[in-house]
């Protein structure tokens, strides 16, 4: 199995050079980077060539990445029948520069593109219908990205005096509970001597007070 | 008399009808009684399942899976927990495989006589969904046997299922076996031969085997189109490759192929439990890798490392390497598939649920256009559509 994903990033970085930036096998399988500008040419590539016929898009999706200078990562999964091979097609983006869309190529992608513009705010040039998606009509934001609150923004509920729904800014009767899960054996082990435990900081801080 | 001309009619479809299968709201441009474009306006069921995901641990994210497609839960909490099985490189005792595979099928016979019965209440037969939910019935009874609860089970975890069997279970659920084709057998004089139920469904929403590849179908709506393609046996997971059963393809792709494959997988589910019950090995339920797994309740009470390692479960959890991943099973209504990216810490960085039901949707303009207005209820519900995996 792995040498034929081997064999098969060897062909499709070899039939397109110009396309393929780099070809990885992981624990997921086999998964070629792209760019922006070459997307389209290597998936009708990767859709017609009769090694690849992978016809079918089975998603596409994203990961956030704040701290990279091109935040988001798109996903695109695809399968082929023919061959019985899964693959993944990656490519790295930010929130301005807008992406090709691959809706002439594959008619699935229309609405897991209008997903991703929705919940991450990865926009789609040639999309023939980008609107929100999964989020309520006239929604701001966009709730997967790593910056958005788990909680978000605004919250519904029905006005008895309006006899209408209103939308107010969210209130938490409670605070929300995050947990530090940074267990002190695995911290020393993990991260070395040289960080410590957390709540060091605090103890060090009480010494410089004193001395 | 005068000839009229009459204005296009834009019609509201939902979100609230019996018909739409929960909170669908299908936005349809009309043609006098002729769809000509529709416009399915989704999410008002979408409850964030991929955020909160982000911030719970890997266990803690496991009953999330039930609610998602609300009527065969076993089967996503299957693909959630092979992902991180995957991640973890772990094996899972053979014992937990066949008790998967079986509650496998279990739920995909719960989910097709839902789905068919439901179909045909749609079309108009009353009768079929009196009788496929008494069945359900037993077969949730069976859910509850061996997890506490009808529906929202969480029992397939990663490194195995929660509980053995308890004991007599498997000769109810061969009694079962015993008696189910029976019921398959009424439900089928009532609709295969049906005239009405013929003249709803043969040659509505047809498409064709390229088409439905390019649509992203999988599952009976993709047999249906006569692709022989089912991931139990082209990409076996756990023990299907042990099992010997037929994959169910259609000929025609039309709404009534889609019925016609169902039923049929039926009686391949039963055949899969049959099976899997008489194979089933004896040995542990779950993995036996402390750092990933439960101890047992017994072992608490007299080992301090199995008190700790409970401890540590069920506060920090386990943590996973780091890499991503997509795992996917043939779950009733098509590939169900979860997409995960760990960062070496106990919760998942990132986990994208890939949904059989969202791409049906998009294919429902493709589907329905040129079709009458009563024909998009039966091209929506022989495609099995349910909200919770679609709005998520």
């Amino acid at each position: 199995m792995t040498q034929a994903l081997i064999d098969l990033g060897d062909y499709i970085a070899s039939a397109a050079p110009n396309e393929v930036l780099n070809t990885e096998i992981g624990v997921g399988g086999l998964s070629v980077w792209t760019r922006s500008a070459s997307l389209l040419r290597l998936m009708t590539l990767l859709r017609d060539d009769s090694n690849c016929q992978f016809k079918v898009l089975v998603t596409v999706t994203a990961v956030d990445y704040p701290d990279r200078e091109e935040r988001f990562e798109l996903v695109y999964c695809l399968l082929s029948l023919k061959h019985n091979q899964r693959i993944t097609v990656k490519l790295a983006t930010d929130e301005a520069n807008p992406v090709p869309s691959v809706v002439s190529i594959f008619p699935s992608a229309n609405w897991y593109e209008r997903e991703v513009w929705d919940l991450y705010g990865v926009l789609f040039s040639d999309h023939p219908d980008l609107r929100r998606i999964l989020t309520d009509y006239g929604f701001e934001g966009h709730p997967l990205r790593k910056d958005f609150p788990l909680t978000g923004y605004v919250e519904v509920r029905y006005d008895e005096e309006q006899k209408r729904v209103v939308y107010e800014p969210v209130k938490l009767v409670q605070d929300f509970r995050t947990f530090d899960f940074m267990s002190p054996w695995e911290g020393m082990t993990r991260q070395g001597p040289a960080v410590g435990l957390p709540g060091d900081e605090k103890a060090n801080v009480q010494n410089e007070g004193k001395a | 008399m005068a000839e009229m001309t009459i204005k296009p009619m834009t019609l509201n479809f939902g979100p609230q009808h019996p018909a739409a299968h929960g909170v669908l709201r299908l936005v349809l441009e009309m043609d006098g009684e002729v769809i000509e474009r529709a416009d399915p306006h989704i999410g008002l069921l979408h409850r964030g399942t991929e955020k909160l995901i982000e911030y719970k641990t890997y266990l803690q994210a496991v009953p999330y899976f039930d609610r998602l497609d609300y009527v065969s839960p076993m089967c996503q909490e299957h693909a959630y927990a092979l992902a991180v099985e995957k991640l973890l490189g772990l094996e899972v005792p053979a014992r937990a495989q066949y008790i998967r595979v079986l509650f496998s099928e279990v739920t995909r016979i719960l989910n097709h006589l839902l789905n068919i019965t439901t179909f045909a209440l749609d079309v108009g037969a009353m009768t079929p969904l009196l009788w496929g939910f008494e069945e359900r019935e037993k077969l949730m009874e069976f859910y509850e046997r061996v997890s506490g609860a009808r529906l929202h089970s969480a029992y397939f975890r990663p490194g195995g299922v929660h509980q053995d069997l308890p004991a007599g279970i498997a000769d109810d659920m061969l009694a079962w076996i015993e008696s189910f084709p029976k019921i398959i057998d009424d439900i089928e004089s009532l609709l295969t031969e049906n005239r009405i139920f013929k003249q709803r469904t043969v040659d509505i929403g047809v498409i064709s085997a390229a088409e439905a590849q390019a649509w992203g179908f999988s599952g009976p709506s993709l047999r249906a189109s006569d692709v022989a393609w089912d991931l139990r046996k082209s990409q076996p997971y756990d023990a299907y490759a042990d099992m010997d059963f037929d994959v169910v393809i259609g000929k025609t792709g039309d709404c009534y192929a889609r019925y016609l494959v169902r039923m049929e997988e039926m009686r391949q589910s039963l055949k899969i439990m049959r099976q899997a019950i008489e194979k089933m090995p004896s040995g542990p339920i779950k993995s036996l890798d402390r750092k990933v797994s439960p101890p047992k309740r017994g072992e608490m009470k007299q080992s301090m490392e199995a008190l700790i390692h409970h401890f540590k479960l069920y506060t920090e959890g386990y943590h996973v390497p780091a890499g991503e991943t997509y795992a996917a099973v043939e779950a009733p209504k098509g590939e169900f598939g979860v997409f995960i990216v760990a960062d070496g810490s106990n919760r998942p960085y990132r986990c994208h649920i890939r949904a059989p039901g969202y791409p049906f949707l998009a294919a429902m303009d493709f589907l329905c256009k040129g079709h009458m207005l009563a024909d998009s209820v039966a091209i929506l519900g022989s495609l099995d559509i349910v909200f919770g995996e679609i709005d998520r």
